[in-house]
């Protein structure tokens, strides 16, 4: 990406991991509480699919989502709010970390079920098929949702419908503690989605600037209406599976070695190396993220419980169907 | 035709369906049916015959064996607008499926916050009785009624299958239906008009009694009406009320009967044990204790899996004699 867009990439970026580390901080305060599953070290993926979709496009998320969430353009305050569990939140404090909707943003959640979003996914791209939409639906998974039926039930399903699906699978390598060579026979992921006659590449989900061509290109190619795409997106999380996660399961050598590939630090680097960024750009863009950070909590901190006489609002819909 | 011969027909329980279908899917285009082999095999219970042809694939879907992808995807594609009836071959195979039903169309909606509207319908056959054995003769309505977010129907007679469908579908949340699989061949007569079949929050008195209230369902109706008529003989007169809304349970109608009464018996095709009748007799208890004059009575479907052969299959369903005798306990005391 060049000019502007690079810029954005990285802000994005930077906006995730300070939200995150904050988080961090809120849980400890015990602001935050239930799970918390953080995405740094996996921005790259998130600052790269996003910018390849329209405004009027459709994503489909994991437990671990505030990266897409707010890469998608979801309010950091509306996310926070929700993940402290008050009524200005996204869901009104009813979803928590892990289930962020934001219909306004085309953002479907936030799905805890490890394969539980696909089918979704594919009903979302069904909808916008047969209404004659030109939408596409983005849908995110970690490799541990290789091992479901539902991947597979949903992929075939996809091709067989030439469904406008991406399958963006984010391969950080555990499903929480279990490596992908201990729960998969094969572990070469787009071989299974070639199995179903999906068109299937892996990214270096590292590598901000390849993830975004790789997105350009599976967009361009569902939106024609040539079926969905697969992309595998090599990436690693730095943090443990979540804030209960003693992390025993790998080595501080390998976590190590791949933090020296931060994506964002190496493309703090491209940017630089490309001219476009200097000390005093990143160190203004390090402040704006700050900024909206620091905005969120202070919205999610005066934020308002919902009554508890409300609890029991939208089980059933409040209106008619439109 | 004139128009008095036009106010009543016969068809069946199968046809009824057919027909709500089909109205559904000519007033909205929205609507489409999807499941396994609804399309060129014409439904697996032959409900959906000559509605492919009627159609075309688009809207009448055959899915391949892939339960938890193909109702996720009518859950997905509700979500994004359009109205999906969802056939699942049988509610032996839905639990393939539980986890799109359970956690995300009952839970999307309120976990939501309201942001997201999930009007879908899953109709499904349920029950045994056909010697199908085990494997194929569970009747799990009772997990689908446990589950706030959904709302489960149960249509029993022939008219309510005909009209029951269209408020399902324009019912904003998911709707889950069950079709017992022995009253398809059912006949019926149907107005040309729903009345009050065209309701999905009431129960209905199919019967009125004044010694006694059969609380059932779907084709538990039948076998309680079956055994009104040979208690009519004895001089004992039975309501009966086919609770028709599994979820949410019309409580009122169960508490107004058995206050007129004085004495319920609960005929369910679940296990005992948790069973659907299992609520109704603790509602019962709870809201109309001090109207009792004989303990709320239950027959169930007796605690194994529904075994092929045809007497074990009947002995083990709740059937007329165990009805019988259940009803003759609750009137034989001292009311």
């Amino acid at each position: 990406m060049t000019g502007a867009a690079g810029t954005d990439a990285l802000r994005t970026m930077l906006l995730i991991r300070t939200f995150e580390e904050r988080c961090v901080e809120l849980y400890s305060a015990a602001k935050i509480r239930g799970f918390l599953h953080l995405y740094i070290g996996e921005e790259a993926v998130a600052a790269g699919i996003m910018p390849a979709l329209e405004p009027g496009d459709r994503v489909v998320s994991t437990y671990r989502e505030h990266g897409h969430a707010l890469a998608r353009g979801v309010p950091a305050r509306s996310v926070l709010a929700e993940m402290f569990g008050k009524v200005e939140g996204v869901c009104r404090g009813r979803g928590g970390s892990m289930h962020l909707f934001d219909v306004a943003h085309r953002f479907y959640g936030g799905n805890a079920i490890v394969g539980g979003g696909l089918p979704i996914a594919v009903g979302l791209a069904l909808a916008d098929r047969m209404a004659g939409r030109d939408h596409v639906t983005a849908c995110f998974f970690g490799e541990g949702a290789i091992a479901e039926g539902e991947f597979h039930e949903s992929l075939n399903l996809a091709a067989l419908w030439r469904l406008p699906v991406i399958f963006c699978c984010e391969n950080n390598l555990y499903a929480m503690g279990t490596a992908l060579a201990r729960s998969e026979s094969e572990v070469n992921l787009t071989m299974k989605a070639a199995s179903y006659e999906v068109p299937a590449w892996s990214v270096d989900g590292m590598d901000v600037d390849a993830v975004a061509d790789a997105a350009r290109r599976a967009v361009l190619s569902v939106r024609a209406g040539d079926g969905p795409c697969f992309l595998e997106l090599r990436t690693y999380r730095f943090r443990a599976h979540s804030m209960y996660d003693p992390d025993l399961y790998r080595t501080r050598e390998e976590i190590a070695r791949w933090r020296e590939r931060d994506p964002i630090d190496a493309y703090v680097q491209v940017l630089r190396d490309a001219g476009t960024l200097d000390d005093a750009a990143l160190e203004a863009l390090r402040d704006e993220t700050r900024a909206v950070v620091d905005d969120a909590v202070a919205y999610a901190e005066a934020g308002t419980p919902e009554p508890v006489d409300e609890m029991t609002r939208f089980v059933y819909a409040e209106e008619a169907a439109p | 035709m004139s128009a008095t011969e036009a106010t009543a027909r016969t068809m069946s329980y199968r046809e009824a369906l057919r027909e709500a279908i089909r109205e559904g899917m000519q007033a909205d285009e929205r609507v489409f049916l999807t499941g396994e082999d609804v399309g060129a095999y014409g439904g697996s219970f032959g409900v959906s015959r000559g509605l492919l042809d009627e159609f075309g694939p688009e809207r009448i879907r055959d899915t391949p064996l892939s339960e938890a992808a193909f109702v996720g995807a009518g859950i997905g594609a509700a979500m994004g607008g359009m109205r999906p009836i969802v056939e699942v071959m049988t509610v032996n195979f839905s639990l393939l499926a539980l986890d799109q039903i359970v956690n995300n169309a009952a839970t999307i909606p309120h976990m939501s916050g309201g942001q997201v509207q999930i009007p879908v319908v899953v109709r499904m056959t349920t029950g045994a009785g056909r010697q199908l054995a085990a494997q194929h003769s569970h009747s799990l309505e009772g997990w689908y009624a446990h589950v706030p977010g959904l709302k489960v129907l149960a249509p029993a007679t022939v008219a309510d299958a005909r009209w029951m469908l269209g408020p399902a579908l324009a019912d904003p949340n998911p709707v889950i239906v069950f079709e017992h699989g022995s009253l398809y061949n059912r006949e019926g007569e149907i107005g040309d008009t729903a009345g009050p079949a065209g309701d999905i929050t009431r129960a209905s008195i199919r019967r009125p009694g004044r010694d006694l209230t059969f609380v059932a369902y779907g084709q538990s109706v039948w076998t309680a009406l079956e055994a009104a008529e040979t208690l009519a003989s004895e001089g004992v007169e039975a309501e009966v009320l086919d609770l028709r809304v599994l979820r949410p349970l019309d409580t009122d109608a169960v508490i107004s009967s058995v206050t007129r009464t004085h004495r319920a018996v609960i005929i369910d095709e679940m296990w005992r044990t948790g069973s659907l009748a299992a609520e109704v007799s603790a509602l019962i208890t709870e809201q109309a204790f001090y109207e009792l004059d004989a303990p709320v009575g239950r027959v169930c479907t007796q605690e194994l899996p529904i075994p092929y052969a045809g007497h074990l299959e009947q002995a083990a369903l709740p059937n007329t004699t165990r009805v019988l005798a259940a009803a003759r306990e609750a009137v034989g005391g001292d009311g």
